[in-house]
This record gives C-alpha cells, structure tokens and sequence, in this order.
C-alpha cells in the first residue's frame, strides 16, 4: 500500500520496454502485456484515490530521501482522480487500437503500443510528481512519445510531428528557463519545499518573469490560443489507434502542471496573482471563441474536433482564471468530462472510420441505421460539448458560472453563453449530418468491416464513454466533494 | 409511513415510465411489430395518468408532494414538488398523450410515415420533459427538463428530414437554444445573488435584494426562454416554421407539451420565482402584460389571411399562448387562476382543431381552407368536432374557453385594467372572424364540392380521439371541476401565490 503512487508509474513503464520483446512472438501479445499494466495501474489508482479520500494527501519519498535531497511523489485528491483518468482512458485506448492494426508487422505494431504505454507513464508521472524537475522528465517522455505516435500516422502526421517538435522543443525549454529562475531564488526544486520559501523570501519580479515562462510552456503543451498552431495538425495525423488519449487526455496534464505552479507553488497572497488571472482570462476567453470559430469552418471531422479541443481547454484554463474553490472545481470537473466527451467523439470517429473508411463530414449521410451506438455517444457527446443537462458538460460549466458571478465577473458568464452557443453550430452540424442528410454514394461499408455494428473491443469503449457522460453529470455532486477536500486550501 | 413513501416516490416514477419508454422504444422499435411497439407506448401512457391522477387528492387536500432524489449539483438538489399548478398542467400532458397517441397512430399508418419508431421515441421523451417540467421543485430541476424538452422535440420538427424541415429546425433550435442558455445565466446570477432556487409561491427574489436595472434585466432574461417557446412575439416565428412536421406532431407542439411548457415556464418564473411584488416593483409584469396584448391582436390579424388551415391554427395558437402571459402578468388570483385553466382550455380546444386537420389531410389530401368548400358533407363528424372547438376558442359560454377567459377578464377588472379586458373581448371577435368562416364554408348548403360526394370520415384511430377531445371541451366547459377538479386546482395554485388561504373560490 505505501508504494502505491510509485507502482502506477512504474508499472506501465515496465510494460512499455517489455512490450516491443514479446511483440516479437505474436504482433497482438505486446498489447495485452500493456494492456495488463495499465489495468493493474488503473486499479491501484482507485485504491489510492480511497485511501487518499479516506486519510488525506499522501507524500512518498524516492529511497526514504527527505525532502529537499530527495524526490517526492504527493497525491491529493484532484491529482489522485486524474490518475483514475488517465489510467482509464489508456486502457480503454489499448482496448480500441486492434482493429486499426492495419498491419501485422510486429515491429510496427509493437513500436506503437509501447509508445502509448510510455506516453501514459509520462502523463502519470507529471501529475504525481511532487517535484519541478521531475516534472520536467516525464513531460519530456510525454512528449517524446507523443511526437512519435503521430510521425506513425503516416505522411503528413510526420510533418505535423515534426512541426510539434519544433515548437514542443521550445515549450519545454521554456519551461526549464522559468524552473532554472525559481531554482535561483529558492535552491531547490521540491514544490512543497519551494512554496514555503517563495512565500517567505520571494522575489517578486523574478518570480513574474518565471511565471510568464511557465504559462507559454504549459500554453504550448495544452495548445491554448495563441499557443495552439502546432495542435490540429497532429491531433487529426496522429495514429489512428492513439487519437482518443491524445486528444483526450494529453492537453489536460500540462493544465495541471499550471494549476500546482499557479495555486499550489506561488499561492494566492502572492502579489501578482491576480495579474495572473486577468491574463489567463484574456487567453482562455480567446480559446473558446477562436476554437470555435475555427471548428465551424472545417469539413474534416478530426480537425473540427482538435479546434473544438483549443476551445474546451479555454473552459479549464477559464475556471483557474477564476480561481473560486466552485470554479476550480467547475475547471476539473470539466477536464474529466471532456476526456470522456472528447476521446468519445474520436473513439466514435474511429469507429466509422473503420467502417465506412471516411472521416469527411459531407459522407456522414445516415450512418446512424447502420451504426446507432456509435451514433448515440456522438449525440450524447455533443449535447455535452453544447453543455446541455444531464451531460456532464452543462455541470462544469453551472461550476464555472457560479463562480464568475461570485466574483462579479459577469463577462466571463457571456463568453460562456456565447460559446455554448458557437459549439452548437458546429455539433449540430455533425448531428444534421448524422441523422437528416441523404446518404452519400460513398458510404459504403468496407469489405473488411462486415458484420455487426463494431468489433466488441471497439464498442466496449464507446459504451464506457458514453455512460461516463451520463454518469459523471448526474452524480457530480459527488466529485466535486472529492475535488474540494484538497481544493479548498488553496482557491481564493 | 409506507404509503407516504409510495406517495412521495411518484413524481419520480411518471417521469421515469415516460423515459424508460422512450429509450424502449428506440432501442427494440426496429426489431418488433409496429403493434408491439405502440403498445409500450400505451401502456406508458396509462400508467403515466395512473400515477398524476392518484396524487390528485393529496394535492387537493392542501399537501405538497415533495422529493429529492439526489444532490445534482453543489448544494441543490434534483427536488421534485407537486403542487396545485403543476397538476393542473401534468393531468393536461398526461391525458393528451393517451389521446394524441392514438390519434399518432391513426396518422401514420393512414398517411403512410416513415421513420415512424424515432417519431414515437421523441414523442414519449416529450412527454417525459413536460412531466418533468410540471413536477420540478426548483429552477435547475426546472431547466433540465426544459432544455430535455428543446432537444427531444427537434427529432420532430425534422421528421420529414426534407430540405424545409432542416431549415425549420435550424431556426427552432437557434431560437430556443439561444433563449435557454440566457436562462441558464440568469439562473445562476439569481442564485448567486439570493441563495436559493426552490420554487415558493409568491417568489424568492425580494425587491430589495437585487438593484433595479439589473433585476428588469434578469427578469427578462429568464423570462426570455418562456416566452420564445410560448411564441410570445417578436419571439415567435419558429412556431409556424415548426408546422412542416406531421400534423400529430403539430397538435403536441401547439396544443400540449411544448408552447405550453413556455407558459408554464413563464408562470413559474413570474410567480414563483420574483413573485408579484418584485415583478411589479421592477415592471417586468407589465411589459410582458403589454407585449402580449400586441401578439393577441397582431397574431389574430395575421391568422385571418393565412390560407393553410395549418398555419391559421398556428398564429391562432400564438394568440391563445399570449392569453396565458397576459393572465399571469395581470398579477391578481383570478387572472392566474384563469391563465392556468386556459393552459386545460386551450389545449383541449386546440387539439381538436390540429386533430380535425389532420384528419382532413389525411383522408382528402387538402390544406388549404378555400379548398375546404363542402367538406361537412363528407366529414360531418370531423367538422362538427371543428366548430364545437372553434366557437370555444372564441369564448363562447358552455365550452370550457370560457370559463379561463371570464376569469382573466375579472382579473383584469379587480385590478383596474379594463384596456387588458378589452383585448380579450376583441380578440374572442378576431377569433370569430378566422375559425368561423372555415365552419361556414364546410357546411355551406348551396354547393356540392365534386371532391366530396359522399360520406367518407377519417379512420377510427384519428376519429375517436378528436370526438372526445371535443367532448370533454364543452363537458368542462359546463361544469369546471369535471373528473380532475382541474378548476378547483387551478384556483387554489392562484390563491397560493397571492397569499390567501386554502379556502376555494
């Protein structure tokens, strides 16, 4: 029980380098082995999230090294729920990439699922890690692994790789520049450790300059406007398989990192915080209106989706901008849904790809006779994107309001109305696709794809999506009592 | 303790029964018989009015039904609250969709319909939505359902899935989208500001608690969702684009669940949200009150030139939603007593009226009134049904129209707004002036129609439920309280929010 944060990292880092050895006896062992892993992890996460409900934070020390020599992984309860998060959508992700196999190499196939299985364990390391340099690491094996899956998406998900390269290289030598000047004011690079010496002997201009480091790095790796450019490319090449958690879970992590610096490390009383939460308002009220805008205008329905991905982030970042204890939770509780609403729609876009080999909305014709589920998540997903209740979309967003009307910023409440309603142009549009347009002449269903609506493993992911959505919304309540316990000490 | 539980449990299980058909229906309504399929829709339906009527006495005898099922979001729970008004409205849906149902069924078979396991589907989730509606005990309870309402009509106004109906649906969904997410943001500033959601009869929101230009502003922007999808102009012309669809689909959006929803939403929110002090203290009332004298007179107006029998029925509802509004914003028991039975009056009223179109449609193909000339002799029947409803819309005495009208004019009265009584007595002449000539033309003597040689009425499934809908008109129209004490309940929900005891009138 004491190793649990420890064992969820390392586990499917493990699996991840045994993965491309036993890929070489059947192409499809190397994804059951991850597969097992990050079951495993999913499963000592939900014990970690109890006993961290139950006895509060926990601190675990790399060899028994205190702090600050040693490095600390620290577990409360909104990171302990993103654990739960990211250990699910990757297995539900390693559930779905069979059917995209389209080869059977054992090389290439192997290659791709250790690459998802180390982008999980960066993605879970970021966010337990209690240490800034640490968390420079794992963000760089996210990364990492990230540019790869995408370069797998064929030719043009090479050059947008390449292109993430370029500006991902940037972001995180950003981020090591704003590390480097907290390092220089504090000696040290533990955050719990840093926050007690940065609250004493701050350096207050040294410490803005950092911080305007931090959120162009962390801007960049959750694409928030204007930092979004290299995004859409390489959501919509990535490899098909991955999609779902790149663009489900991906961007959520760096928003993370920006809250431990913004709410954990500097706290509150410092002086230029609420310079901090006009500026992340401006750009997070940016992103919602300029994804959407952009969303409407494309016909690919990958690339609607990664604009729509800039806008919702632009509701995260906005509930930090507000930084009221119900906006905070508004913001996670948004994160968590729009994993679900967002892997969902490229769960469901995978899936008729698979089946009628199109991602082009004009083909879209009445494919809900012959795939309704599918069709039944993009609706419910949608409706969630729109924010219309019982979907989890409508709670985060209720969270979200309230806490701008708490602090009398009225205009945040309109940027939000306004983007509901820009979001319903554009989902509406894919439902009118869906359900009213005539059936294009091209939508045939593949020789390959006979037989029943999806494969089984394709289908148990768009079922748990599409409950999640439901779920997620109608016991809220729940959540964000989870999500105040370790909220409610450092909100405004 | 046990009965009480039970008693307490069935707000929940009417909105329950109608979801789970609906869900039942989509999922199994291509794999079975289309009768199979029908029937979990008739079943619902009658336990549906099973479970509203049986809270009836409870809810007569003074009691409110409350429930909460679970903490929906930080603070506020999913409450359900059954008190007199919400009845009156629940008996209204529940009735109708046993009789629209079968009337469904007639008409898409008769007219040959596809797509017919969706229409079905969205019809049982309307239902549900306006159950919901009905029984909400706070406004979030209140805007889930509502917008469950917008979302679950909008299969049906595409039904045909033609180039007109996407059009009429974009233009339903912008409008009432729109409209709702400015409620939601009222909602939330309301309750930033007072703390509170639970609907109370006489309202929450004090005058003093939130500063004037703001709280006209908040009024209207809550009211705003009420009034697009009562049709309340300028905020109405979704409502005849919306007549593309099927004509059962017509009866409910105009008769039942959704332009009544509208007017229910504006009466909780006018009287049981700001209440009557702080809706005359921020004139919130009477601009709404005057808007809607202007869409009873204007609509009727438009009504009279409208050549398709559907449309003129349209702008006709249109005007009779507006009666509604004015009897609420004239802010005295009786007037709201009055606009609470009209939401019975009309809609039993009108549904004959969409009904008798329906059934004329479907048997002779015709839409439009001047080719109507004759048509009494060969739908006697249809027709008679038509004028005993149309005169009711007018307000003639012995058809229940009447009755919600006297009242509304007395409110009126009691409040030294004779301009507001006025309206209503010209508006009962325009109503003469656009139903009656269609009466007329139906059953002129002089002229053989060549379309209409002999006695030819609708099919048993359409003919059965437009004779009772017109029957129970004039049965309420003589005697208010008939069956449900709808009446009774009526007056005690006005007496509740203006503060007077439980005696009844």
């Amino acid at each position: 029980m004491r190793h649990l944060p420890v064992l969820i990292v390392l586990l499917p880092l493990v699996a991840a380098q045994l993965c491309l050895l036993i890929s070489k006896i059947h192409y499809k062992a190397g994804r059951y082995t991850v597969l097992a892993a990050v079951t495993g992890s999913l499963v000592m996460s939900v014990m970690l999230l109890r006993q961290v409900i139950a006895e509060g934070s926990v601190h675990y020390y790399f060899g028994n090294y205190k702090v600050p020599i040693g490095i600390e992984f620290y577990v409360d309860t909104v990171n302990a729920l993103i654990l739960v998060l990211i250990c699910l959508i990757g297995a539900l992700t390693f559930m779905y990439t069979t059917p995209f196999a389209r080869t059977t190499d054992k090389t290439l196939v192997g290659a791709a699922n250790t690459m998802i299985s180390l982008l999980i364990t960066g993605m879970l390391g970021m966010t337990a890690t209690g240490d800034v340099f640490n968390l420079y690491v794992f963000l760089e094996i996210t990364s990492l692994s990230a540019y790869c899956l995408i370069s797998l998406g064929g030719s043009r998900g090479i050059v947008a790789a390449f292109r993430y390269l370029l500006v991902g290289t940037v972001a995180a030598t950003l981020y090591l520049i704003g590390v480097g000047i907290l390092y220089g004011i504090t000696g040290t690079l533990n955050m719990s450790d840093m926050a007690a010496i940065l609250s004493k002997w701050g350096n207050e201009g040294a410490m803005l300059i950092a911080m305007c480091f931090l959120i162009a790095a962390f801007g960049t790796k959750m694409a928030l406007f204007p930092f979004h450019g290299w995004q859409p490319s390489a959501y919509t090449h990535a490899e098909a398989g991955s999609r779902p958690l790149i663009s489900g879970v991906m961007g959520k992590i760096p928003a993370y990192g920006l809250f431990r610096y913004m709410y954990c490390i500097y706290g509150t009383d410092y002086k230029y915080f609420r310079v901090f939460l006009i500026v992340l308002g401006i750009l997070s009220v940016c992103s919602m209106l300029y994804g959407s805008i952009r969303a409407m205008a494309q016909t690919d329905i990958r690339k609607m989706l990664a604009y729509s991905s800039v806008a919702q982030m632009g509701y995260i970042i906005l509930g930090f901008a507000i930084g009221t204890p119900l906006a905070l939770c508004g913001a996670f509780l948004h994160m968590f849904g729009h994993a679900f609403m967002k892997g969902g729609l490229f769960f469901a876009t995978g899936a008729i790809r698979h089946k009628f080999g199109t991602t082009k909305l004009e083909d879209f014709g009445r494919i809900y006779k012959a795939m309704p589920f599918t069709c039944g998540l993009l609706v419910v997903a949608s409706l969630s994107m729109i924010g219309i209740p019982p979907t989890v979309g409508f709670f985060s967003k209720w969270y979200l309001a309230v806490g701008a009307a708490g602090t009398g910023e009225f205009i945040y409440i309109a940027v939000l109305v306004l983007s509901s309603l820009l979001n319903a142009i554009y989902f509406f549009k894919l439902i009118e696709k869906v359900f009213i347009q005539q059936k294009s002449a091209k939508t045939e269903a593949l020789p390959a794809a006979e037989g029943p609506e999806v494969p089984l493993d394709m289908m148990i992911p768009i079922v748990v999506c599409f409950l999640a959505i439901l779920l997620l919304g109608i016991f809220n309540a729940k959540i964000v009592d989870i999500l105040m316990l370790a909220i409610k000490g450092v909100a405004l | 303790m046990i009965s009480i539980t039970a008693l307490s449990l069935r707000p929940a299980l009417a909105v329950l029964t109608t979801l789970i058909a609906s869900g039942l229906i989509y999922v199994t309504g291509e794999r079975v018989k289309a009768n199979t399929r029908e029937a979990i829709t008739f079943v619902a339906a009658f336990i549906n009015a099973a479970l509203v009527y049986s809270m009836i006495p409870a809810v007569l005898a003074g009691k409110t039904i409350k429930l909460t099922v679970i903490e929906i979001v930080k603070g506020i729970g999913f409450a359900f609250n059954v008190d007199a008004a919400g009845m009156v409205f629940a008996c209204v849906s529940a009735t109708l969709w046993i009789l629209t149902s079968l009337y469904s069924v007639g008409y898409m078979r008769g007219h040959g319909e596809k797509n017919q396991t969706g229409y079905f589907a969205a019809f049982a989730m309307c239902i549900c939505a306006a159950t919901g509606i009905c029984f909400a005990g706070n406004l979030i309870t209140f805007f889930i359902f509502f917008e469950a309402l917008t979302i679950a009509t909008y299969p049906l106004v595409v039904h045909y899935r033609d180039e007109e109906g996407t059009r009429s649906g974009r233009k339903y969904l912008a409008y009432t989208l729109i409209s709702g997410q400015i409620m939601f943001a009222a909602i939330v500033i309301v309750y930033v500001c007072c703390g509170t959601l639970d609907f109370v009869p006489g309202g929450f929101i004090k005058p003093e608690d939130i500063p004037m230009p703001l709280m006209l502003i908040l009024f209207f922007m809550m009211v705003g969702a009420g009034m697009v999808k009562a049709g309340v102009m300028p905020l109405h012309s979704w409502l005849p684009a919306a007549m593309v669809a099927p004509t059962p689909v017509s009866a409910l959006l105009h008769a039942v669940a959704v332009v009544k929803a509208g007017a229910f939403a504006t009466l909780r929110v006018v009287l049981y949200v700001f209440g009557p002090e702080s809706a005359e203290y921020c004139h919130g009332a009477d601009i709404l009150a005057w808007m809607a004298v202007i869409t009873i007179l204007v609509s009727s107006l438009i009504a009279i030139r409208k050549d398709n029998l559907k449309a003129r029925l349209a702008f006709s509802t249109i005007g009779q939603l507006s009666y509604i509004v004015l009897g609420i914003c004239i802010l005295s028991p009786s007037a709201a007593a009055g606009a609470l039975y009209h939401i019975v009056a009309h809609a039993f009223m009108k549904i004959t009226l969409f009904m008798a179109a329906g059934a004329i449609f479907v048997t002779t193909h015709k839409k439009n009134i001047s080719e109507m000339v004759g048509i009494g002799k060969r739908m006697p029947v249809t027709m008679t049904a038509f004028a005993v409803a149309s005169v009711g819309i007018a307000g003639f005495p012995f058809i229940v129209g009447f009755v919600s009208k006297a009242n509304i004019i007395v409110g009126a009265l009691e409040q030294g707004k004779p301009l507001f009584a006025c309206t209503l007595i010209a508006s009962a002449l325009l109503a003469l002036a656009y139903l009656m000539p269609v009466v007329y033309m139906a059953f002129k003597k002089d002229v053989t129609n060549p379309d209409f040689p002999c006695k030819a009425e609708a099919s048993k499934p359409m003919l059965i439920p437009l004779v009772i809908t017109a029957v129970i008109a004039v049965v309420l129209g003589v005697c208010p309280n008939f069956g449900l004490h709808l009446y009774d309940l009526a007056c005690m929900a006005g007496n509740a929010i203006f503060g007077i005891g439980g005696s009844l009138l």
